[in-house]
C-alpha cells in the first residue's frame, strides 16, 4: 500500500530483553501531521519502540521506514539528524548546566568571533520556556528546578530543534493543568502551521482524546489495535484495548470513619520556600495538597520529614509535640514520603528490586540479627503480585525496569514501610490506568487500617476522587481548604491562583 | 527459591563485581607456575607471597568501605605509620602487648572517626579531607620519632608477624578473618546494605530513613580499624617502625580494591575482591622478584594491570546491560 500521507511506518518490530519479550512483531503507521498515541500499560513496550526509533537500541527484527526510506539510527544524534525530537520519559539533562546551557547544547549559538553569544542564547531560552508559560531563569542550575520546571526545559530543549517529528514520551506526568495547557496549545499550532507529526505517550486517558488523533495499543509487548479517531472513541473502549478487560470504577469508594487527628503541622516555614504553613490530617483520612506547580505541596512534605530544615514551626504526631530532624526521625514516628522524583529521590538504580523495597525498614527482615534475603524476597515477592510489578525477577536492578513500573517499586517501598501517616508525592505519576485505580483502592485500604494519608497530586481529577479533604496552596502559603463534598476543579483553581472563592 | 524463577542473567557469573579480578590472578598464578616452577611453585615462596601481601590486604579491605560510599581514604599510609609508632612505643617503655595493640586500635578509631565526622557533617570533599589527614599524620609520625625508626626486639610480639601455625604465617589467617568479618558486614548487616545504599544514591537513602552521616562515618572508622590491625602485624613482623613507613600504601590499597572490582564512583565493591586484588599485587612484585626484572618494572606492570583488571570490568558491566538491554 502506497500512501502519501505515511510519514513513518514500523514493520514486524521485534526485540527481547532476558526473560521479556518487549516487543513482538509491531507493525503500524504514523500520518504526516497528526498526533498519534501510543497507549498500553506499564511495560507494555511504548518506551522501547521510541527508543528503536531513536536508536538507543537496535531492533532485534523488522525496518522502519522514514518518508519511505528505510532508517536505522544509531543514537539520537542520528535520528536528530533524520528530523526526529525525542523527550524522553526519564530526564536527560545534564544537572549541573544551566537551563540555557541544556536547551542549546551541541547547538550553541555563536558570534562572529566564534564564541558563544550568550545575550542572544538567554533571549531565545526565555522565549521558548515563556512559550510553555513557564518563568524559567535562563542562568539558573538545571538541578536546582523542580521536577516540572525540569520537564519544561526539556519539552523547549526539543521544540527549539524544530524536529518535523516530535515525541513526547509521558510529557505530562508531571505538570500541572496549566502547563499542559500551553503545552498542548503549542503541539496544536505546530501541527496545524508546520505540518509536524507528534508521537505521543501518556497514561492520563482524559488528554489524549483531546490532545490525540488516532492511537495505538499496545500490550505484553503485542499490536493489539488502532483507535482510528480518538475524538470519537468512547473512553472505555480505549480503556478495555488497554487492559484487556472492563475495568471497574476508576475511584473505588471508600467507606471509612474518620477518626482523630494524627498530624498536625503548625506554622511550618522553610526560607523563601514555604511561610506559616498550617493542616492537619485525622486517621483514616486522605487529604488532598493542591496548588500550581511551584507552590511550596513537596517543601511542604521535606519539611515534614526533616529533609529541609524548617525556620519555624511545630510538628504533632498523635497529639505530642515531636522533632524531626532527618527522614530517619520521620520514619521511626511513622511518616513516611513518597517523592515525586523517582530516579533521583526515589531509587537506587543500581541496586536490585529486592533492596529497594526493603530498605527503609530493613531491620525487619533479620533472622538472629542478620539479614536475612529469604526474607526479604518473600514480602518483596508479595508487593510484586499485588501491584502487579512487570519484571521476571526481583533481583533485577531496578534501572532496567519501564517507568511505570518503577514507581510502583517505589510505591512498594512505603508500603512495605507501614507507616501512619504516608506522604504520597504524585503516587500514580507514570502509572497505567489499571494500576491506577489498584493504587486507589490501595490507599482506600491504607485508610481503614487507620493511617492517615497525605496525597499531593498536579492531577486534579485524582485529587477530587480520592481526597475527603483538599488544601490548597499558593505560592508557599495555604490560601484554601475545601471537603471533598463541595470541591471542584474551579474552586481549587481559584485557590491555587491565591484568590477567594 | 521456589517462588522466584531466575532468569540467566540474574544467576550468570557477570554479576560477581571481583570477577575481574579472578582472570588476573589465574594468569599470574599459572604462567608463573609454568615459568618459574621450581622458585615460584614452593611452599615458602607461596607463603612469603601470603605474607607480604597481609598487610596491603587489610589496608585494602578498609579501602573498601569508604570507596562504596563515593569517597576514599588517602590517610591509610600516614595512618600506618602512626599507630606503628605509637605501638612501637608503647611496648618498648611498658613491655604490655596488650596495652600496646589497644591504644593502637583507638588510634585507628579515633581517626577514622575524625575522617568520617568532618566528611558527612561539614561536607568535605572526602578526597582533600584525607589529603589532610594523610600529610597531617606522617608530620605526627615524624615528631613522634624526631626522624628515626623505633625498634621492638620483644619476642612475644614478633611472633604474631613472623611465625606460621600449620604452615601457614599467622598474618594469613589474620587477613582472612578481616575478611571474613568485612564481607559479612557487607552482605549481612544493615550498616553494610546502608554503606552500598547511600554509595549507590545519597539522596534516595537519606529520604528512605538510611542515616547517612551516621553510615559514612562508619565506613572511615572501619577503615582506621583495618589499618590499625595491619600496622600492627606490619610492625610485628619486620621488628621496626619507621616514620616513613607505609608511604604510598594507600594507593596500593585502592589498586587492590578497584582491581578487585570495586567501583571507584560508589555502590559497587566487595571485600572478598579486595582481597583478591591485594593477592594479585603481591603477586606481581613476586613474580618480578624471581624473574629479576628490576623494581622500576614492577611499577609499570601494576599499572598496566590496574588499568587492565578495570577495563575488564567496565566491559563486565556492559555485557551485563547488553543481555539486558
Ligand atoms: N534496558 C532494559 N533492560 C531489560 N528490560 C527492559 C529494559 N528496558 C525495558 N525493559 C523491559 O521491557 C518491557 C517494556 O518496557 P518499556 O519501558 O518499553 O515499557 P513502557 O510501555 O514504556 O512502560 P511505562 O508505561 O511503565 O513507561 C518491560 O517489561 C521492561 O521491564
Ligand atoms: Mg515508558
Amino acid at each position: 500500500m502506497v500512501n502519501e500521507d505515511v510519514i513513518l511506518r514500523f514493520e514486524h518490530i521485534s526485540k527481547v530483553f532476558p526473560g521479556v519479550k518487549a516487543l513482538d512483531d509491531i507493525s503500524f503507521d504514523i500520518h504526516r501531521g497528526e498526533v498519534h498515541v501510543l497507549l498500553g500499560e506499564n511495560g507494555a513496550g511504548k518506551s522501547t519502540l521510541i527508543k528503536i526509533l531513536t536508536g538507543v537500541y537496535g531492533a532485534d527484527e523488522g525496518r522502519i521506514l522514514l518518508n519511505s526510506q528505510e532508517v536505522k539510527p544509531t543514537g539520537i544524534l542520528e535520528s536528530r539528524a533524520l528530523g526526529i525530537g525525542t523527550v524522553f520519559q526519564e530526564n536527560s539533562l545534564v544537572p549541573h548546566l544551566t537551563v540555557a546551557e541544556n536547551i542549546f547544547l551541541s547547538r550553541e549559538i555563536k558570534n562572529k568571533a566564534n564564541l558563544i553569544d550568550w545575550k542572544k542564547t538567554y533571549v531565545e531560552c526565555e522565549r521558548w520556556t515563556k512559550g510553555l508559560g513557564v518563568d524559567i531563569d535562563p542562568r539558573i542550575q538545571v538541578r536546582r528546578l523542580s521536577v516540572a520546571e525540569q520537564q519544561i526545559v526539556e519539552i523547549a530543549k526539543i521544540l527549539s530543534q524544530e524536529p518535523s517529528i516530535i515525541i513526547l514520551d509521558e510529557p505530562t506526568s508531571t505538570l500541572s493543568n496549566n502547563e499542559i495547557n500551553n503545552l498542548f496549545n503549542i503541539i496544536n499550532k505546530l501541527k496545524e502551521e508546520k505540518e509536524i507529526t507528534f508521537i505521543y505517550i501518556s497514561h492520563r486517558m482524559e488528554e489524549i482524546k483531546y490532545i490525540g488523533d488516532r492511537a495505538t495499543v499496545l500490550r505484553d509487548g503485542k499490536y493489539i489495535g488502532l483507535v482510528p479517531d480518538l475524538n470519537e472513541a468512547n473512553l472505555d473502549d480505549i480503556i478495555k484495548m488497554i487492559v484487556g478487560r472492563t475495568l471497574d470504577e476508576k475511584f473505588p469508594k471508600r467507606d471509612v470513619e474518620v477518626g482523630e487527628v494524627l498530624f498536625e503541622a503548625k506554622n511550618l516555614t522553610v526560607n523563601k520556600t514555604i511561610y506559616d504553613v498550617s493542616f492537619n490530617v485525622r486517621s483514616g483520612e486522605v487529604l488532598g495538597l493542591a496548588g500550581l506547580v511551584g507552590c511550596g505541596r513537596t517543601s511542604t512534605a521535606k519539611a515534614i520529614i526533616g529533609m529541609l530544615p524548617k525556620e519555624k514551626g511545630k510538628i504533632r504526631m498523635e497529639g505530642k509535640t515531636v522533632t524531626i530532624n532527618t527522614p530517619n526521625d520521620a520514619i521511626k514516628l511513622g511518616i513516611g514520603y513518597l517523592p515525586e522524583d523517582r530516579k533521583r529521590e526515589g531509587l537506587l538504580l543500581d541496586k536490585p528490586i529486592r533492596e529497594n523495597i526493603t530498605l527503609p525498614v530493613l531491620n525487619k527482615f533479620k533472622r538472629m540479627g542478620l539479614l536475612s534475603k529469604a526474607m526479604e524476597s518473600r514480602t518483596v515477592m508479595e508487593y510484586k503480585e499485588i501491584l502487579s510489578i512487570k519484571t521476571p525477577s526481583i533481583e533485577r536492578k531496578a534501572k532496567y525496569l519501564s517507568g511505570g513500573n518503577q514507581q510502583k517499586v517505589v510505591f512498594s517501598k512505603w508500603l512495605c514501610a507501614k507507616t501512619k501517616l504516608y506522604i504520597f508525592d504524585e503516587p500514580t505519576r507514570g502509572i497505567d490506568v489499571g494500576s491506577k485505580s489498584e493504587i486507589y483502592r490501595i490507599i482506600n485500604d491504607l485508610a481503614a487500617e487507620g493511617a492517615a494519608i497525605i496525597v499531593i497530586s498536579s492531577e486534579l481529577p485524582e485529587i477530587l476522587g480520592v481526597c475527603d479533604r483538599i488544601v490548597v496552596m499558593c505560592e508557599g502559603r495555604v490560601t484554601g481548604e475545601i471537603g471533598a463534598g463541595e470541591a471542584t476543579q474551579e474552586k481549587i483553581m481559584k485557590f491555587a491562583i491565591g484568590g477567594v472563592v | 527459591m521456589i517462588w522466584e524463577i531466575k532468569t540467566k542473567k540474574e544467576l550468570a557469573f557477570t554479576n560477581k563485581p571481583w570477577v575481574s579480578a579472578i582472570l588476573p590472578l589465574i594468569i599470574l598464578f599459572v604462567s608463573m607456575s609454568i615459568i618459574k616452577t621450581d622458585t615460584f611453585l614452593t611452599t615458602s615462596n607461596i607463603m612469603n607471597i601470603l605474607r607480604q601481601s597481609s598487610t596491603y590486604a587489610i589496608m585494602a579491605v578498609g579501602m573498601t568501605f569508604p570507596i562504596i560510599t563515593g569517597g576514599i581514604d588517602l590517610s591509610q599510609g600516614s595512618l600506618l605509620a602512626v599507630v606503628a609508632i605509637v605501638v612501637g612505643m608503647v611496648i618498648r617503655d611498658t613491655g604490655n602487648i596488650l596495652l600496646a595493640v589497644i591504644a593502637g586500635l583507638a588510634i585507628g578509631v579515633v581517626i577514622g572517626t575524625l575522617n568520617g565526622v568532618v566528611i558527612a557533617f561539614l561536607g568535605m570533599p572526602p578526597f582533600i579531607m584525607t589529603l589532610g589527614t594523610m600529610r597531617a599524620l606522617r608530620g605526627v609520625a615524624l615528631l613522634l620519632t624526631k626522624g628515626s625508626p623505633i625498634d621492638i626486639k620483644l619476642e612475644s610480639f614478633r611472633f604474631m608477624g613472623t611465625e606460621s601455625l600449620l604452615g601457614i604465617p599467622i598474618p594469613a589467617y589474620i587477613f582472612v578473618l578481616v575478611a571474613i568479618a568485612a564481607q559479612f558486614i557487607l552482605s549481612k548487616t544493615s550498616t553494610g546494605r546502608f554503606i552500598f545504599a547511600l554509595g549507590s544514591n545519597m539522596e534516595a537513602a537519606k529520604i528512605s530513613g538510611v542515616r547517612t552521616n551516621w553510615n559514612r562515618i562508619k565506613a572511615y572508622m572501619i577503615s582506621g580499624i583495618c589499618v590499625a590491625i595491619a600496622s600492627v602485624l606490619y610492625i610485628s613482623r619486620l621488628g621496626s617502625a619507621q616514620p616513613i613507613a607505609g608511604e604510598g600504601y594507600e594507593l596500593e590499597a585502592v589498586a587492590a580494591a578497584v582491581i578487585g572490582g570495586t567501583s571507584i564512583v560508589g555502590g559497587e565493591g566487595s571485600a572478598i575482591g579486595s582481597i583478591i586484588g591485594a593477592v594479585v599485587v603481591a603477586l606481581i612484585r613476586n613474580a618480578m622478584v624471581l624473574m629479576q626484572v628490576s623494581t622500576y618494572w614492577q611499577s609499570i606492570v601494576i599499572g598496566l594491570v590496574i588499568v587492565v583488571s578495570v577495563s575488564i570490568d567496565i566491559i563486565r558491566k556492559r555485557i551485563e546491560s547488553r543481555r539486558v538491554n
